[in-house]
C-alpha cells in the first residue's frame, strides 16, 4: 500500500488559518448574539416597567439615612454621595481588618511553628476550626450571638483600658489632637527620616570598612529619641486622651465603634487571620534548612538569622498570597449586608430597594469591587517582577 | 542547650515531654502559660456548654435544621437518598479502592458514631438511630458487593448517574404516583438545600469550567480574551453581588415569558461563580501536561479535538481532583450566602428559628454554634478524607 501524498494547495476546509478565523467569527457571533438578546430583553423590561437605566439619578437626593459614616451624611444629599459613604465604610473596615489580621495571623503562624508542642497544637486547632466554618456563620455568631446580647448601656461590661461594651457599641479611649500635635508630628517625621538616612549611611560604612557601626541600634535610638525629646520640647501635651464617661443616657467622649462594625471587624479578623497564618507558615517553611544551617555556620545570631536570611526569602513567598488574602477580606466585607453595617454593597442594595435602580447600581458596585481587585493584582504583578529570582 | 536525640530513637513520655515541652526555661514557661490558657478556655467552654447554654432551640428543631419545611410524612425520601449514596460509596470503595476509601470510611464512621451517641432516646429516636446505623451497614454491604461483583469503572459511573437521577426524582416527586407526591422546591431547606446547592453548583460548573480553561489557553485571540475577561470579572467581585444579580437581574435579562424558580436562580449564580474558579483549577492541570504529550498525539495523527479529549484532558483532570474537592468544600460553605437572597438553607433556618420565637431571642449564640459545628463536621471530614486521597494519589509528592 502506498501512502497517498497530497499535492497542490491545502483545501480551505483543512487550512489552519481559515479554520481559526471561522472559529473566531462563530464565537464572536455567538457572544454578540447573546449580549444583544440580554440587552434587548433588559431594554424591553425597562420600557414596560418604566425603569430608568441611566446614571442621571446619581445626583438626586438619596432620602435615606446611613447608620454610620466616617464623613457626615444627610438624607438630603445625593445617591452618589451615599455610595461614596458606603465605599469609605468598606475601605475603613477593610484597612483596619487587614492590619489586625496580619498581626494576629503572624502571631498564630509563629505559635504554629513553635518548637513547643502544646503551643503549636493550640494554634493548629484554631486554624482547623476557623477555616472549616463558613464566614457568614461566624459573623452571625459574633453579631447576633455576642454583640447583640451585650447588656444595656447602664450595665455595660468594662474591660481594662477602659473599654466599655454595651448594646450601644464599644467605647474606648482615643487620643485627640491639641495645638501641640502639629509640632510634635514634625519631630516624629524628622525622627523617621533621620533614622532611615542614618541606617543607610552606617550600613554602607559597615560594609566598606568591615567595622561594626550598629546601624539598627542607632537608627532605633533616633526613631525613638527625637519624638521623645519633641514630646517635652513642644510644650504642652501633644495628645489629650479622651476617656469615655457614662453620662445620663450614654457614654460621652472616647471613640465609639458600632456593634455592627465591631462584629464585622471581629469576624473578618478572626477568619482571615487563620488563612494569613497558613500563608506565613508556608512561607517560613519554604526557606530551605540548608540556608538556616549555613547561616548558623557563618556565626549569625538567632536574630540576625531571622532578619537577614529567613525573612527576606520567606517574604518573597508570603507576599503574593498575603495580598490575595487582603483582597479576599475586602470582598468578604460585603457580607456586612447580612448584619447591617452600611458598606458599599449595603448602600447599593438600599438604593435598589428604595429607588429601583438595579442595573446602574449593580454596574457601579461591581465596577468598584473589580477596580479594587485589578489594582491589587497590578500591585502583585509589580512586586513579583521586582522580587523574582534573577536566573542565569 | 537542647539535648540531642537520634532521629529514629523512640522517646519515652518523659523524654518526649522534655524535648517538646520543656527544652529550655523559656519553653517551660510557655508550656505553663499555654496550659493555664487551655485550662481557662476549656473550663469556660465546658461550663457554657453544659450549664449556661440552653439548647432548646436546637433540640426542638432538628427536622427543620436538616430538611427545612420538607413535609414531615415524606422525610423517608431524603433518608433513602442518603442510604443510596452510602451504598454507592461502599460499592465504589470495594470496586476501586484508593480514592473513595477515605470518604466511605469517614461517612460510615460518622454515621455510626451518631447512631451510638450516649444520649436518651428522646433526643435521638430509635428510628433515627436505626437509620444512622444503616449507613455503615450499607457501606459495608456495598464494599463486599463491589469487591465480588463489580468489574471496571462503567457499572460505577452508570450507578452514580442513576443515583443522581433517582435522588432528583425522590426529592422532587413525580406527578401521578400516589406514594411519591411532588414536593415543591420552595419547601426544600436546611442542610438538604445546602447540599443540593453545593452539589448542583459544582457538577454544573465542571463542564463550563473546563470550556473556560480551554478557551483561556486557546490560540484564538478573541476566544481567549472573552474567557479571560469572564474569569477575571467573576473572580474579582464578591459572591454576594453575583447571587444578588442572579436573583434580581436575571429575570430582566431573559424574555418575559420565561420564569425561573428562585432556587434555580441562586444555583445559576453559584454555577457561574464556581465555574470561574473551576477554570483556574483546570488551567493549572492543563499547564502540568508536558508538551511531549501534544507532540506525540500529533505524531500518531490525532487532530486537535482528539488530542484534547483522549490525551490531554484525562491526564489534566486527574491531577486536579484534589483541587476540585477543595473547591467543593469552599462552595459548600459559600452556600450560606443564599440566606442573603432569601433561601432557607441551613443558616437561614437558624435565623428564622430565633426570629420566629421571641422567647429564644437571647439564645442565638447556641443556634449559630450548632450550625457552625454542623458545617465543621462536614467540611473537616471532607477535607480530612481528601488529604488522605491526596496522599494516596501521591499528588504533590512527586
Amino acid at each position: 500500500m502506498t501512502p497517498s501524498v497530497h499535492h497542490g494547495p491545502v483545501p480551505f476546509w483543512r487550512d489552519d488559518r481559515v479554520l481559526k478565523a471561522a472559529a473566531q467569527a462563530i464565537s464572536a457571533v455567538a457572544v454578540i448574539g447573546l449580549v444583544w438578546l440580554f440587552v434587548s430583553n433588559v431594554l424591553n423590561a425597562a420600557r414596560q416597567r418604566g425603569l430608568d437605566l441611566g446614571f442621571g439619578f446619581i445626583d438626586d437626593a438619596a432620602g435615606f439615612a446611613i447608620g454610620e459614616s466616617p464623613v457626615p451624611f444627610d438624607p438630603s444629599e445625593s445617591f452618589g454621595r451615599a455610595l461614596t459613604v458606603g465605599l469609605l465604610n468598606t475601605l475603613q473596615v477593610a484597612l483596619v481588618g487587614i492590619v489586625l489580621a496580619t498581626i494576629l495571623g503572624t502571631a498564630i503562624a509563629l505559635a504554629r511553628l513553635s518548637s513547643n508542642w502544646l503551643v503549636s497544637r493550640i494554634a493548629g486547632v484554631y486554624i482547623d476550626i476557623i477555616r472549616n466554618v463558613p464566614l457568614l456563620v461566624q459573623l452571625f455568631f459574633w453579631y447576633f450571638g455576642i454583640f447583640q446580647q451585650l447588656p444595656p448601656v447602664r450595665q455595660s461590661l468594662t474591660l481594662p483600658g477602659p473599654v466599655h461594651l454595651s448594646q450601644r457599641g464599644l467605647y474606648m479611649p482615643w487620643p485627640q489632637a491639641t495645638e501641640a500635635t502639629g509640632p510634635w508630628l514634625a519631630t516624629l517625621l524628622a525622627g523617621i527620616a533621620l533614622a532611615i538616612v542614618a541606617y543607610r549611611v552606617l550600613l554602607r560604612q559597615q560594609i566598606v570598612t568591615g567595622r561594626t557601626t550598629h546601624p539598627a541600634l542607632i537608627a532605633l535610638a533616633l526613631l525613638i529619641g527625637l519624638p521623645l525629646i519633641g514630646w517635652f520640647a513642644v510644650g504642652g501635651r501633644p495628645f489629650a486622651v479622651s476617656i469615655p464617661v457614662l453620662q445620663r443616657f450614654n457614654f460621652e467622649g472616647g471613640l465609639r465603634l458600632s456593634t455592627e462594625f465591631a462584629a464585622l471587624l471581629t469576624g473578618l479578623v478572626v477568619y482571615t487571620a487563620a488563612f494569613t497564618a497558613e500563608v506565613v507558615r508556608a512561607g517560613i517553611q519554604s526557606v530551605s534548612r540548608g540556608q538556616v544551617e549555613a547561616a548558623r555556620a557563618v556565626g549569625l545570631t538567632q536574630a540576625q538569622l531571622l532578619r537577614l536570611v529567613v525573612f527576606p526569602q520567606a517574604l518573597r513567598v508570603i507576599i503574593p498570597p498575603l495580598i490575595s488574602q487582603y483582597l479576599n477580606l475586602t470582598k468578604n466585607s460585603s457580607l456586612a449586608v447580612a448584619i447591617g453595617y452600611p458598606d458599599l454593597f449595603f448602600v447599593g442594595r438600599t438604593i435598589i430597594n428604595q429607588a429601583g435602580r438595579a442595573v446602574p447600581v449593580f454596574a457601579l458596585v461591581m465596577g468598584v469591587y473589580l477596580a479594587l481587585s485589578l489594582i491589587t493584582s497590578a500591585i502583585m504583578n509589580i512586586y513579583n517582577r521586582r522580587v523574582r529570582f534573577v536566573e542565569r | 542547650m537542647t539535648t540531642a536525640y537520634r532521629p529514629d530513637q523512640r522517646l519515652s513520655p518523659v523524654q518526649w515531654a522534655r524535648k517538646n515541652l520543656f527544652s529550655s526555661p523559656g519553653n517551660a514557661l510557655l508550656t505553663v502559660a499555654a496550659l493555664a490558657f487551655l485550662f481557662f478556655v476549656l473550663r469556660g467552654l465546658i461550663h457554657w456548654i453544659f450549664f449556661t447554654a440552653n439548647w432548646e432551640p436546637v433540640s426542638k428543631n432538628f427536622k427543620l435544621f436538616f430538611l427545612g419545611q420538607y413535609p414531615a410524612d415524606q422525610v423517608w425520601r431524603p433518608g433513602l437518598m442518603v442510604l443510596l449514596v452510602a451504598f454507592l460509596f461502599g460499592l465504589s470503595w470495594g470496586a476501586r479502592g484508593g480514592t473513595v476509601r477515605a470518604f466511605a470510611i469517614t461517612l460510615a464512621v460518622g454515621m455510626g458514631v451518631l447512631g451510638l451517641l450516649p444520649v436518651s432516646l428522646e433526643a435521638i429516636s430509635l428510628r433515627l438511630r436505626l437509620w444512622f446505623l444503616a449507613n455503615p451497614l450499607l457501606v459495608g454491604l456495598g464494599y463486599l458487593a463491589g469487591r465480588r461483583l463489580v468489574r471496571g469503572v462503567r457499572p460505577l459511573v452508570i450507578g452514580w448517574l442513576l443515583a443522581v437521577l433517582a435522588s432528583g426524582l425522590l426529592l422532587a416527586g413525580v406527578e401521578g404516583i400516589p406514594w411519591l407526591p411532588p414536593v415543591s422546591t420552595n419547601v426544600w431547606g436546611g442542610l438538604l438545600l445546602t447540599f443540593v446547592l453545593a452539589l448542583v453548583g459544582i457538577v454544573a460548573s465542571f463542564p463550563l469550567g473546563v470550556l473556560l480553561a480551554l478557551g483561556r489557553r486557546s490560540s484564538l485571540p478573541l476566544v481567549k480574551a472573552l474567557c479571560t475577561v469572564f474569569i477575571e470579572v467573576v473572580r474579582g467581585v464578591p459572591l454576594v453581588t453575583i447571587l444578588f444579580m442572579a436573583s434580581i437581574l436575571l429575570p430582566l435579562f431573559l424574555p418575559e415569558n420565561i420564569r425561573i424558580d428562585r432556587i434555580l436562580r441562586v444555583v445559576i449564580g453559584m454555577t457561574l461563580f464556581a465555574s470561574a474558579y473551576m477554570a483556574e483549577n483546570v488551567r493549572g492541570g492543563l499547564a502540568a501536561i508536558p508538551a511531549g504529550q501534544y507532540e506525540a498525539a500529533k505524531a500518531i495523527g490525532l487532530n486537535g479535538f482528539q488530542t484534547m479529549l483522549l490525551i490531554v484532558l484525562p491526564q489534566a483532570l486527574r491531577t486536579v481532583i484534589p483541587a476540585i474537592v477543595g473547591q467543593f468544600i469552599a462552595l459548600f460553605m459559600d452556600t450560606t450566602l443564599a440566606v442573603i437572597v432569601g433561601l432557607l438553607e441551613l443558616l437561614a433556618i437558624g435565623r428564622s428559628i430565633v426570629q420566629g420565637n421571641p422567647q429564644w431571642v437571647t439564645l442565638q449564640a447556641e443556634v449559630y454554634v450548632f450550625i457552625g459545628l454542623l458545617f465543621w463536621v462536614f467540611t473537616f471530614s471532607m477535607s480530612y478524607a481528601s488529604r488522605r486521597v491526596e496522599s494516596a494519589l501521591g499528588v504533590g509528592k512527586r
